[in-house]
């Protein structure tokens, strides 16, 4: 029974960890007022770049360094289309996801079924790791999994402890007001849109390089999607987005365990959609009962008054 | 010499030039995707060629170009509806997949009439994409759940709906183990041109419904009131518009017609229920680049639809013939997207070149 629960705490972790680094940048974009849709995009972007710069390389690192970089530059599209241009939010969104969807396939097609020669190895963390049920789900896993946890905190810590992650949330509840203050509105969201896309990028590269580790056409499968639901259900908070994604990685590690007790696979894969859905329903009550919102400019350009 | 562009807003840039615009949109788009072809060693003007002459070059191209614009009218006139009261429906593809599901239900499992099995697959159709959409709608307008997610999310329990059926208790008897399921009766079969594949009851009613909506949207109290109820919910509210109201007929109307489009994949081409992305080629995806690119307007849908259809049959042609994954059209709306709403932009302001 131990090691059932810690096995299925292990793989909860390691499936929640891709949407935890997802929602961490999607959370920062969103507070600076810019929906991005395209975390789909960015993210299959990242994990196809991931992969082939790893093989090229030999190295998983350089791989992640790349994932990293193209997850940022394709951000800046929607920066550019979003912030600059002030065009539809959700319809740019949308394209950047189409884009990434095909332009991942067109660029992976050669790596298929090819396995990686290295990957990114897990580091037992000594004293902590011999904790009964935690140690081994929680300080046995990669690197990745534990800079994300770390990365959680900090990001929180920038978002509500400092003077930049005020700036941020300023520029999200009220341009204006930022503007006339002294902030650069522009800069900011420009800033939280491309962190938004690298740390996209980065989730991919885990996802193909460490969680399955596999190069697939259509790898992501919506999780670019639940992570914009779980940006809304941690209620634009890094450390609420800790637990939300283990508990989502928890539903997607339970998909695999309930397959043995026969239950259709394709019944179960609807698992992580449908809970998306419900567990946002729920949220949403909550929300209005304690009258948290998205940040008040979410979704709005701001258009500067011009002067002549 | 140095010369300053300067841009000055227009009150409301003139019809030639969003059609223009629109134009300069897709011809860039055509430029950027020319490197993709560029990098795998193929000549875009090749490339472009083969498209061209095979989805509009003869006649059996161009029925095939109709056979691929029949869902997209039908998905994205219902988006355009959908879109303008605000409503983000991004769940096409998972609505027409519901559709599908029904009409292979009814046609398979029901003991309805042969004389009446062509339109009660209709009706019930509709009803299964109002309902995946409705769903969504009543989240969002009871709970404020952001539509976008939740219509995401439908898609993909719908295509996972489809594999369990076509796995599990659906599989046909007489398919040698295939995930497909029977082949429906003639009677539920759709009567196509001869010749081609365009099956005559869902052309009509994709062509009659871009009408219909296109006079909802212009003469109607309704079609004022989403107008309205999408621009300015302030307004609309003071005005005494049911925004509740609005938003679910709204996803109604446009889940009911992704419906529409599943049955005409059933009944005119496939005749079984089979793989979701063997129904649907992204059709539900596709219909939401198509809404934008025709504005909105059910009228102009059409032409785009046409449009559309076509790179669809050009992409699975370069497939065939180059070898290129047909993800390559995926790029290509991705990238026309993308240009279409800078083009939208543009076409608002006035650019002066000054020496």
């Amino acid at each position: 029974m131990q090691s059932y629960i810690e096995a299925l705490l292990y793989s909860a972790i390691r499936a929640g960890t891709p949407l935890l680094i997802a929602t961490i940048g999607e959370i920062y974009a969103e507070r600076s007022g810019v929906m991005n849709l395209g975390v789909e995009g960015m993210m299959i972007m990242g994990a196809v770049t991931g992969y082939m710069v790893t093989y090229m390389f030999n190295d998983p690192w350089i791989g992640i360094l790349a994932a990293i970089i193209v997850g940022g530059l394709i951000s800046l599209i929607h920066a550019f289309l979003s912030i600059t241009l002030r065009v539809n939010q959700v319809v740019s969104g949308l394209s950047l996801t189409m884009l990434g969807l095909g332009l991942s396939s067109i660029m992976g097609k050669k790596y298929v079924g090819i396995s990686l020669p290295v990957t990114i190895i897990p580091i037992k963390i000594p004293i902590l790791s011999e904790i009964p049920i935690i140690g081994p789900s929680l300080f046995s896993q990669d690197p990745i999994v534990y800079i994300s946890m770390i990365l959680a905190i900090i990001m929180w810590i920038i978002l509500f402890k400092t003077s930049f992650g005020m700036k941020i949330r300023a520029v999200g509840e009220n341009p204006a007001a930022a503007d006339s203050a002294g902030i650069n509105v522009f800069m900011i969201r420009y800033i939280c849109v491309l962190i938004g896309g690298m740390l996209s990028g980065l989730a991919g590269a885990y996802l193909s390089e460490s969680y399955t580790p596999a190069w697939i056409e259509n790898l992501t499968a919506g999780i670019g999607w639940i992570v914009i639901g779980l940006t809304i259900f941690s209620l634009w908070n890094p450390l609420r987005a800790l637990w939300g994604s283990y508990f989502f990685g928890g539903i997607r590690a339970l998909q695999f365990r309930l397959q043995p007790l026969g239950i259709s696979p394709n019944i179960l894969a609807m698992l992580p959609y449908a809970s998306t859905i419900i567990v946002l329903s729920i949220g949403a009550k909550e929300t209005i009962r304690k009258r948290i919102g998205a940040p008040s400019a979410l979704g709005k350009p701001y258009i500067r008054e011009e002067k002549y | 010499m140095v010369i300053k562009i300067r841009f000055e807003r227009r009150v409301s840039p003139p019809k030639y030039l969003s059609i223009l615009y629109v134009i300069i949109s897709i011809l860039s788009a055509f430029f950027v995707s020319g490197f993709i072809f560029k990098a795998y060693g193929i000549n875009p003007i090749l490339a472009y060629r083969i498209i061209f002459t095979h989805a509009y070059g003869s006649p059996s191209g161009i029925y095939e170009t109709i056979v691929k614009a029949i869902p997209l009218i039908l998905c994205s006139v219902g988006l355009s509806l959908a879109f303008k009261a605000e409503m983000w429906n991004i769940g096409a593809e998972g609505q027409l997949l519901l559709g599908a599901i029904m009409a292979t239900g009814l046609a398979l499992f029901t003991p309805t009439p042969p004389s009446i099995i062509v339109p009660v697959m209709f009706i019930g159709g509709f009803m299964a994409g109002a309902l995946w959409a409705v769903i969504p709608a009543i989240l969002k307008v009871l709970l404020n759940v952001n539509e976008v997610i939740t219509t995401m999310m439908m898609n993909y329990i719908a295509i996972e709906l489809v594999r369990y059926l076509i796995y599990g208790p659906w599989r046909g008897s007489k398919e040698w183990g295939y995930p497909i399921t029977d082949e429906i009766p003639d009677a539920a079969k759709l009567i196509c041109i001869p010749g081609t594949r365009i099956h005559i009851p869902t052309l009509a009613i994709a062509i009659s419904t871009a009408f219909i909506v296109y006079l909802i949207i212009m003469r109607t109290t309704l079609g004022y009131e989403i107008r309205v109820a999408g621009e300015n919910p302030e307004a609309a509210r003071y005005a005494g518009i049911s925004y509740l109201k609005i938003s679910i007929l709204s996803m109604i109307i446009s889940g009911g017609l992704a419906g529409i489009a599943g049955v005409g994949e059933i009944a005119g081409i496939h005749y079984r229920l089979r793989y979701p992305e063997s129904i649907s080629m992204g059709y539900g995806f596709t219909s939401i680049i198509v809404a934008w690119l025709g504005r909105l307007n059910p009228i102009s849908i059409i032409i785009a639809s046409i449009f559309f259809g076509g790179l669809l049959v050009g992409g699975y042609v370069m497939k065939m013939i180059l070898g290129l994954p047909v993800a390559v059209v995926y790029v290509f709306n991705g990238i026309t997207l993308m240009f279409i709403l800078v083009g939208g932009v543009l076409s608002q302001y006035k650019i002066k070149l000054r020496g």
